[in-house]
């Protein structure tokens, strides 16, 4: 469960480059829900996912993950709660260490990283298989690869399962298609709806695909210009096409241009 | 002659122990530590005034360890908290560490160790009631080989010494922390999204690089039964000679094998740096630009194989493919043809 409440966040504050980033801006994710964030470029998106990962911290505003609050903490000490994959297929994983080295780095997400304890045990090592079989790209077998060696795709899917695999309370999903070519891309999405619904993860995803972010959840969201400006959920969401979606965004955005023309010929 | 190669290997093992430790900064943490000029001599600087003032050479040397954690958990604090460039922390440490280490040694810039009882004498004098050396005397002998070492004991110990170190390190990097640690070097961004503060990962791995290092000062010191405030000058250039050599002969591999190539890297280099004092025009001032030299050919002359094997590999290529399709003439003909 994650709720943000009175979000603002600006950046360069008091300069010619000052930027509203987030203005006023709530979100409630019941558990298990699967909410895709659509906007286009410097809508505020990234900066949302920033915020609740714990890159940014907000200028005003609360966020809640599973009740706790969340605002102040670090990074690395909310992490614990979240699971987080990248866009760029080479951010999640280290490339010069191997595939059951990063697994075993994820399965300690969530607890305190021992001094004394090896990462890779026997039944680890067992565990970790039996999850790569679950994607299905033979990864099983290649357990002490560097994953350095693997392709994009490859290395996409197994960020995907080291966010996972651990059942964290948030899952975010950061644009993690848009780098991979349209058939790795759509394997992902599958696994991504496959893993999500396995596990009933309570997921915001950010997405630059109309057409993914109607496809996939049960929530969607559409920002402009640091605001929510459209929300559809369960059936209104289903009903939604990307005609729709689009006629919506210049509906609200031609408001705004009459309302400022209204504004200004007074 | 051979009796200086038998001394160098006995040397670069010990080295090979600041080698490891530059490892783990150098490369696992990929943090360009240069506190290691200062702590290899406070690691000596502690380990003897402990034994001038008559404590345990054993609880001397590991004081030595702790004050090396500390130098480099110092520098890694600047780094992390400080957000002070990583060469520019290192440095600074470096200055300031020579200092103290005129402190820790009284203000005087040497200390002898003479008529002490080292961590060396005290296994010297129990490898002394075993027969082994007898034996290998005679079998030299016999042998009609050109020298007998008087004692292989220092070599023994320091084979052991630095093999603990080795298996620590394989160990330590194997479990959870150090994984982390390795994934800091490596990835930092994907590692702080898995639950790890990666500025507490930088002050301990560089912590335990120098206490590496400073365990090697220590060693040397009683070795060589002397310390000088500036022993520890370019000695991150012979850590990472070391590192190089290695990986320029073994390759990068496991863990497990990188840490074997890192200290035959040390004993390399000690051997090299051995047999060049031996050429007539080379003196004892030249020691730091022949280990420029040789860090400087071990970078350069990997790359440079490398680019002579691929221009073959494509000059072979070129053969075969004017074998196959009579050369550049075809082109030639389709132009003219248009």
């Amino acid at each position: 469960m994650l709720q943000l409440s009175q979000i603002f966040k600006v950046f360069n504050e008091g300069t010619t480059d000052e930027k509203a980033a987030l203005e006023n801006v709530y979100l409630d994710l019941k558990d298990g829900d699967f909410v895709t964030v659509i906007g286009s470029n410097g809508a505020g998106k990234s900066t949302l996912m920033n915020l609740i990962a714990g890159n940014l911290t907000p200028d005003v505003g609360k966020i809640l993950i599973d009740t706790k609050d969340v605002t102040r903490l670090k990074e690395h000490e909310r992490s614990k709660l979240i699971g987080r994959v990248f866009q760029d297929p080479m951010a999640g994983t280290a490339p010069s260490m191997t595939i059951e080295e990063n697994m075993a780095m994820a399965y300690s997400r969530t607890r305190k990283r021992s001094f004394f304890a090896k990462g890779v045990t026997k039944s680890r090592k067992t565990f970790f298989k039996e999850q790569l079989e679950s994607l299905g790209l033979g990864l099983e077998d290649r357990l002490n690869a560097k994953v350095g060696f693997l392709s994009g795709g490859e290395r996409q899917a197994l960020s995907l399962l080291m966010a996972t695999f651990t059942d964290p309370s948030i899952l975010l999903l950061d644009e993690h298609t848009a780098a991979l070519d349209p058939s790795r891309a759509e394997l992902i999405t599958d696994k991504t709806k496959e893993i999500v619904s396995k596990n009933e993860l309570t997921t915001l995803m950010v997405t630059h695909n109309m057409q993914q972010a109607l496809d996939l959840g049960n929530r969607l969201i559409m920002m402009d210009k640091g605001q929510i400006i459209f929300e559809a959920e369960g059936e209104e969401k289903q009903r939604l096409t990307v005609e729709r979606l689009l006629e919506e965004f210049q509906k609200i955005q031609g408001n705004q241009l009459a309302n400022d023309r209204a504004i200004l010929s007074h | 002659m051979f009796t200086a190669l038998f001394g160098s290997v006995e040397l670069g093992l010990i080295y090979g122990i600041m080698a490891l430790g530059v490892y783990l900064s150098f490369r696992v943490l990929n943090f360009p530590d240069l506190t290691v000029d200062g702590s290899f001599v406070t690691g000596g600087a502690v380990a003897a005034i402990m034994i001038v003032s008559g404590y345990s050479p054993i609880l001397a040397t590991l004081a030595a360890v702790g004050a090396g954690f500390i130098a480099g958990s110092i520098t890694g604090t600047l780094h992390a908290k400080g957000k002070i460039n990583p060469l520019l922390s290192g440095i600074l440490m470096m200055i300031a560490l020579y200092s103290i280490n005129l402190r820790i040694m009284g203000n005087s810039p040497n200390i002898p160790l003479m008529r002490e009882d080292t961590i060396m004498t005290m296994f010297q004098s129990f490898w002394a009631t075993l027969p082994f050396d007898g034996w290998m005397t005679s079998l030299f002998t016999t042998l009609n080989l050109p020298f007998t070492p008087s004692t292989w004991g220092i070599l023994l110990f320091a084979i052991m010494i630095v093999i603990v170190v080795k298996l620590f390190t394989d160990f330590f990097l194997s479990t959870e922390v150090g994984l982390a640690i390795r994934a800091t070097g490596d990835n930092p961004r994907m590692i702080s999204s898995l639950s790890a503060n990666t500025d507490r990962l930088k002050i301990l791995g560089l912590g335990i690089s120098n206490a590496f290092v400073a365990l090697s000062g220590a060693i040397v010191t009683q070795y060589s039964s002397f310390v000088d405030v500036n022993m520890g000058i370019g000695m991150i250039i012979i850590g990472l000679a070391s590192v190089i050599i290695g990986e320029a002969i073994f390759g990068k591999g496991s863990i497990f094998k990188i840490t074997i190539a890192v200290i035959v890297g040390a004993v390399i280099y000690r051997m090299v740096v051995a047999l060049a004092l031996r050429v007539g025009f080379l003196e004892t001032g030249d020691m730091k630009l022949i280990t420029a030299i040789i860090v400087i050919g071990a970078l350069v002359v990997p790359r440079l194989l490398e680019n002579g094997k691929e221009r073959r590999r494509k000059y072979r290529k070129a053969r075969k493919i004017k074998e196959q399709y009579g050369g550049e003439k075809s082109v030639a003909a389709t132009k003219s043809d248009l």
